[in-house]
């Protein structure tokens, strides 16, 4: 059967999600290194127009499982269907993204598989046969490196971590349509509704750019401007603990250890003092900004460029010399 | 209703991490407290508990310093406590975990196993869902609301820029997120019962099982190197917009 790295790939409404992207990419370029094949698998409904799109990034194998009950993602029937068709190919690595599908699917497959996981990793090397990936571990104040080593091994990717590359060409890969024969215990969760959050912004771990607000903020209604400006960079708008505490974000919008961890290309931190466990949040981030009145706020010592200033003084003109720009 | 919160006690977030001569995490003077997730899943059982009757059972594994957590819990309304306690342990990794807690589990009787949906320390998210697949068991992770109907619950799961609804029959494994509740602090009279509830403490002999090698091997950790501070400026937001503007586009290039 030879090795094989299988990637796998998510969709919604018809379209790949951007993470998977970087899966697609990497995978290609981790096969190469291990001198295996690389194959991806891809569940959903009315999903075969994607195929191309898949096969354009060198996959030399496609499992294709179309099937209405696949329409959304449910945990057990997507462990069923992707747990057959790892269990039959027995590949390597499986690798997939630490989306919200991704990290709820993830630790099922393993250990229906009896497999390692190495999750939520954002750097991986390859060591002769092996991968050996780095993963954040207390929101970033340590890395840890992980062997992955086993028959079949398991790796989640935080968006972002991997970066997208140029689509390598199709290869004119095998494409298998699986057999969608779900047990009937894995249908007992029922999907009553799904409530789309539709700011019209990318969710903050998918995020390239993510401006927050902090206490500096002064209340719910100040968001506004960030808002405008994250909307003029295409970014999702974070929060602090303090300001979600306070009322004024959703709890979904927290950065920090008890939050969402981050790691975008550009962060603007705005009104944010810089707690510990906020910069853990966000510490990995390429480039990091924060606009705040405190000369002596914690955040400018992470922060690659500073503005020591009123906000709302500051806000107003970043807007308007960023329409410029953008 | 009988519920089952699986509990991991982990550094406080305000600790700051360093490595020990061996390059491991030095545990050496941290602070360690509840980890934040599994207490919302610790007050979301009681408030259950509350409301239908029922029991709620911690359940933990690691050193005897965990008691201390624990109790702490059976302060806040819980009303037993099991601690695997076993040196074999030490290092354990998820899917030993996993297998170790469905044995403590065996010949329980509950109808919802909780649990946070990430430890802070390890950030990895799998023992919940890798014990709920070695039950058999449905499971709703990063909830953030949960009701409890006849014989089924009905949660609000986090998905990816969305809320899914779901209904789960019970038994089933649901994993918390900050938003599901407040938890509450313990009060004096808790506290006070608190050291007379159980607190059973298990080793891997006690549950007929033997040492097991892990699948996900840890060879190393690092501190992340320190980040340094750039520029800062100050003065008319007309000037220094401008010079962040430069910033962004000319030299980190960024937008």
């Amino acid at each position: 059967m030879g090795k094989q790295v299988l990637a796998v790939i998510e969709q919604k409404n018809g379209e790949l999600r951007k993470s998977s992207f970087e899966l697609l990419g990497a995978g290609r370029q981790l096969a190469d290194q291990l001198g295996a094949q690389f194959s991806a698998v891809l569940a959903g409904q009315n999903i075969k127009g994607l195929v191309d799109e898949v096969a354009s990034y060198g996959v030399d194998k496609i499992f294709v499982a179309d099937d209405e009950k696949l329409a959304q993602y449910t945990t057990e029937a997507y462990t069923d269907v992707i747990g057959k068709v790892v269990a039959k190919e027995q590949p390597s690595y499986v690798i997939l993204s630490h989306t919200g599908a991704g990290k709820d699917l993830a630790p099922r497959l393993a250990q229906r598989l009896g497999a390692g996981l190495a999750s939520d990793c954002t750097g991986v090397e390859v060591e002769g046969d092996s991968l050996v990936l780095t993963k954040p571990m207390y929101a970033g104040k340590a890395i840890a490196t992980v062997a992955g080593e086993g028959e079949t091994y398991l790796v989640t990717f935080r968006p972002n971590a991997l970066g997208t590359v140029a689509a390598a060409g199709s290869k004119n890969p095998e494409v298998v349509d699986v057999a969608v024969e779900i047990d009937p215990n894995a249908l007992r969760v029922i999907i009553k509704e799904i409530i789309e959050k539709s700011t019209g912004r990318p969710g903050l771990t998918e995020a390239e750019i993510i401006i927050s607000g902090g206490r500096g903020m002064k209340g719910p209604e100040n968001f506004a401007m960030i808002e405008e400006i994250a909307d003029l960079l295409g970014a999702a708008v974070g929060a602090s603990r303090a300001a979600v505490d306070a009322g004024w974000r959703d709890h979904g919008d927290q950065v920090g250890q008890t939050g969402k961890t981050v790691g975008p290309i550009l962060y603007i931190a705005v009104g944010i003092s810089g707690a510990i466990q906020h910069m853990a949040g966000m510490g990995s981030s390429k480039v990091i900004v924060a606009i705040n009145k405190d000369p002596e706020a914690n955040i400018f010592k992470v922060a690659d460029f500073g503005i020591v200033g009123d906000l709302f003084d500051v806000l107003p003109v970043l807007k308007e010399e960023l329409k410029k720009v953008v | 209703m009988n519920i089952v919160v699986l509990m991991k006690q982990t550094f406080d977030t305000e600790a700051k991490i360093q490595l020990d001569g061996e390059g491991k995490i030095s545990r050496q003077g941290v602070n360690k407290i509840i980890n934040p997730y599994d207490e919302y899943a610790v007050e979301e059982a009681i408030r259950i508990k509350e409301a239908k009757g029922g029991e709620v059972t911690l359940v933990s594994m690691g050193d005897d310093g965990v008691q201390e957590s624990l109790r702490q819990a059976l302060a806040m309304g819980a009303d037993k406590a099991v601690l695997v306690n076993d040196p074999a342990l030490e290092g354990a990794d998820h899917y030993v975990a996993a297998k170790v807690l469905a044995k403590v589990l065996e010949g329980m009787s509950y109808d919802l196993i909780l649990s946070g949906w990430v430890a802070i320390d390890d950030q990895s998210s799998q023992v919940p869902a890798r014990l709920a697949e070695v039950l058999g068991l449905p499971q709703a992770n990063v909830v953030t609301k949960l009701e409890v109907l006849d014989g089924k619950i009905v949660c609000h799961r986090e998905g990816d820029g969305s809320i899914e609804v779901l209904e789960l029959p019970l038994p089933a494994v649901v994993t918390a997120q900050k938003g599901l509740n407040e938890p509450r602090y313990p009060a004096l009279k808790g506290i006070m019962q608190a050291k007379k509830k159980e607190l059973k403490k298990l080793s891997l002999a006690d549950l007929g099982l033997e040492a097991e090698a892990g699948k996900t091997k840890i060879v190393g950790y690092q501190l992340p190197e320190a980040r340094q501070a750039g520029k800062v400026v100050e003065g008319e937001p007309a000037d220094t917009v401008k010079q962040l503007i430069g910033f962004l586009t000319e030299e980190a290039k960024v937008i």
